[in-house]
This record gives C-alpha cells, structure tokens and sequence, in this order.
C-alpha cells in the first residue's frame, strides 16, 4: 500500500504544473508561438530533411521504417522518457533516436547537440506538439530521479527543488526562476542564441551550482528527466519552445 | 548553404501590403568577443540584405554588430503583378546566397 500512497502524494504535488512559457516575457512567447519567426523550426526543417536520407550499409533512412513522421510519430515525445522494456532501464527520447540511428538504421552516431541530432529530436518532438505530457510514475526510477531532484549538490550545496519547487516564480540576477518542466525541449534559448537539448539545460544548472554534472548517458541523468517528465505530467508538449 | 525560411503568402491583393518574413540561420558574431585563449573572434555578420520582385528592388538592408544570431527580419511590401520574390543576402565572409518565393497577385 505504501508505495501507491507515495505515488499519490508525488501526483497532487505536481497538480498544477506552470510551464516556463508562462514565465516568458510576451515578445519570447510571440516568436515561439509564431513558426515563422521561432528559430527552433530552422533546426525542425534539418531534422524533417534528415528524416527522408538515407545513412548506414544498408542505405535505409527513418522514412525507410517508420514512413510519415506526422503519423507515425505523432504522440511518441509526450510518454517519454520511458522504461525500455529489453534493458529495463528509462529511455529517453533522444536515448530511442541515437538507438534507432546506430542498431536499426546502423549509422554513424550523430554526435550530441549536433544540428543532426537537435534536428531529429525537434521534428519528432513537434509531432507532439500541443499534447499532454503523460509518461508512466510506477517505477522506482522515478523515486530515483525525485531524490536526485531533492538532493543538495556542488560547491553551492543547492538541490534542484531548492529552486524549482521552492524559489519558483522568484528572482535570481534578472531570471525568473521557472518551475523548470521539460516541456519545449529541444528548445530554443536566447541565452544559448541556439538549439539545446533538455540534457544541455540541466548541465548548466548543475554547473551553475559548481556539481560536477551527471554524464549524457549516465542512469542519474535518464532518472532525472524521468522524474522531471512526471512531475510536469498534463503539461502541452512545446516542443521547438522558446525560451530565454 | 545556410538553412533559411521565407514566407510570403502566395496570393495578395493588387497594391495591398503584405508581409515578408525571414529567418536565416547565422551565427551574427559581432567580432567584439575574444575567445578563451584570448584571441579576438573575427566578426562575421550578414552585412546586406536585398529583396526583389522579378528585377525591381523592394527592400534592401544594411546590417551591423550587435544582431542576434539567427536573424529573424519583417517587412512589408507591395506588389502590382504576379512575380518571384528573391531574397539576396551577403556575409562578411562573401558568402552569398539567395533565396525566392512566387507571389500570385490576386
Ligand atoms: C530498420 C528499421 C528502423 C529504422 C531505420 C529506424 N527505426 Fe526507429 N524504430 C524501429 C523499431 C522496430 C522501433 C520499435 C522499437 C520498440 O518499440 O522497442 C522503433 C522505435 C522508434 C521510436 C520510438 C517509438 C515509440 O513509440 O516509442 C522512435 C522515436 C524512433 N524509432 C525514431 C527513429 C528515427 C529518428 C530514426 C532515424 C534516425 C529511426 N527511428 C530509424 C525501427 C527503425
Ligand atoms: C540556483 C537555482 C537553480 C538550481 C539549483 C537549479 N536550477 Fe534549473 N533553472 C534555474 C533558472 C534560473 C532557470 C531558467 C534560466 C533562464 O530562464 O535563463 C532554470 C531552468 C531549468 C530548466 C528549463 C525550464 C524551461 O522551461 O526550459 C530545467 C528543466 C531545469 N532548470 C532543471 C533543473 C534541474 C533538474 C536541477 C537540478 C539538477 C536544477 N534545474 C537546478 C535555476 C536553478
């Protein structure tokens, strides 16, 4: 019984999510509502480019397999990340791409944070857009990932809730600290003057806390953005978002 | 080849403004950052930006330091016949490249 009341408890927690576009200034939330103006959808037009062309021995492309994006691909980043049903370990999105790219399609991997790889993500990212986020809370990663969230780190000793559940809405410099949801990723931030990838923004928070940070493919980093996914559950997907 | 998007609509009234949007991916370096060994980073911008309507100019653009990266640009223009709308820009590295669209006037 204990577990499914500890599940409850971290689900009305997370009731009312609040993305970090309502915490955006009204001219950053015009150009991401504006496909036109987001520069995300430079990245999106590369990925719907990459998508179609042919890589690996076996000349097969994403198209090859899984043929229209917009249908076959159309919800997938909303129950991300996931717990791989054959390593049963969680997955994340860009985890299944890099996966698919190098066993299925036998590719070269693309090299994180590539145009590639961002590209990729964006556009099976978009085909999402607008959905709730819903990936599943019943799986001790998620409570790995909780902890890890609450956990003091770095040389300024702060955990991620020490910002994100507690400071949340308040000051730091001229930022607005944002709940910090994994909604829009990958995303567009100003600050960068480019495309990023969910696991470049928590580099940089862990960073901006003087931690050494969880590596790309560790478990931390995937239980992490697990809990994160969870904890923003009913959220729209945003993805390309656009952020400060 | 830089990746671009420029979206006009494809029918407009005869004589009535419409908009012209451009976005341009470019790494706008204002040449006034030095690098971590300290070295200046030589600036490389989109210095001009021109639009045509078949041959005749109807926008042109000087371009200075101090723009974002991926530059995104609104202007409106007018147009009397049916023709290709051609945007032309130029880098501080001569790189040029251009860019149409048909615009049908209704
Ligand atoms: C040789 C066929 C093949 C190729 C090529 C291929 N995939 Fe896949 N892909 C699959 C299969 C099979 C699955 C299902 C795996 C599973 O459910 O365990 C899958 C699953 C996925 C998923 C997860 C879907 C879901 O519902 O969870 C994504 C996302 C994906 N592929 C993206 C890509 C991308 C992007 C590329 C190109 C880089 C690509 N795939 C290339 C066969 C392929
Ligand atoms: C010292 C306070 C602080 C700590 C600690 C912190 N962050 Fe952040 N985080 C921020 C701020 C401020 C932003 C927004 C930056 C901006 O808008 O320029 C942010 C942004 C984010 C975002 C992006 C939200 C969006 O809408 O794109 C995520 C996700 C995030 N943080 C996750 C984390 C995680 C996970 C941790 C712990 C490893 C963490 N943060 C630790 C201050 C913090």
């Amino acid at each position: 019984m204990k577990p499914v009341l500890l599940l409850l408890a971290l689900l009305t927690a997370a009731a009312a999510p609040r993305s970090g576009y309502d915490d955006a200034s009204p001219e950053t939330r015009a150009m991401q509502d504006d496909d036109d103006a987001n520069p995300g959808f430079l990245w999106v037009r590369e990925g719907e480019a990459q998508w179609s062309k042919p890589a690996g021995p076996d000349g097969k492309s994403c198209a090859s397999c899984h043929h229209d994006a917009t249908i076959s691909m159309r919800g997938v980043a909303a129950r991300y990340p996931l717990i791989d049903t054959v390593s049963e370990q969680p997955m994340t999105l860009d985890q299944r791409i890099a996966q698919c790219r190098e066993e299925r399609q036998r590719a070269d991997p693309l090299p994180p944070e590539s145009e590639a790889a961002l590209g990729l993500s964006a556009y099976v990212g978009l085909q999402s857009r607008g959905m709730p986020l819903h990936v599943r809370a019943d799986s001790p990663f998620v409570a790995a990932g909780r902890r890890l969230f609450e956990t003091r780190l770095g040389q300024l000793n702060l955990s991620c809730a020490q910002c994100h559940d507690e400071r949340a809405g308040m000051k730091l410099g001229g930022a607005t600290i944002p709940q910090g949801h994994p909604n829009g990723y990958p995303e567009y931030r100003l600050e960068w003057q480019a495309m990023g990838s969910l696991y470049r923004r928590l580099r940089d928070c862990m960073t901006g806390v003087r931690a050494e940070p969880f590596a790309p493919e560790s478990l931390q980093a995937a239980e992490l953005a697990l809990y994160l996914a969870v904890r923003a559950e009913g959220l729209k997907v945003e993805t390309p978002a656009v952020r400060p | 080849m830089v990746r671009v998007l420029l979206n006009a609509p494809k029918q407009v009234p005869k004589g009535q403004p419409f908009n012209v949007k451009l976005l341009i991916s470019h790494p706008m370096e204002s040449g006034q950052r030095r690098d971590a060994m300290g070295m200046a980073i030589p600036r490389h911008i989109i210095n001009q930006i021109v639009c045509k309507l078949d041959e005749e100019e109807v926008f042109r653009m000087n371009l200075f330091p101090a723009i974002a990266a991926n530059p995104f640009l609104v202007f409106s223009a007018t147009a009397e016949q049916s023709g290709t709308l051609t945007i032309t820009f130029t880098d501080d590295n001569g790189v040029e490249q251009t860019e149409t669209t048909p615009v049908e006037v209704v």
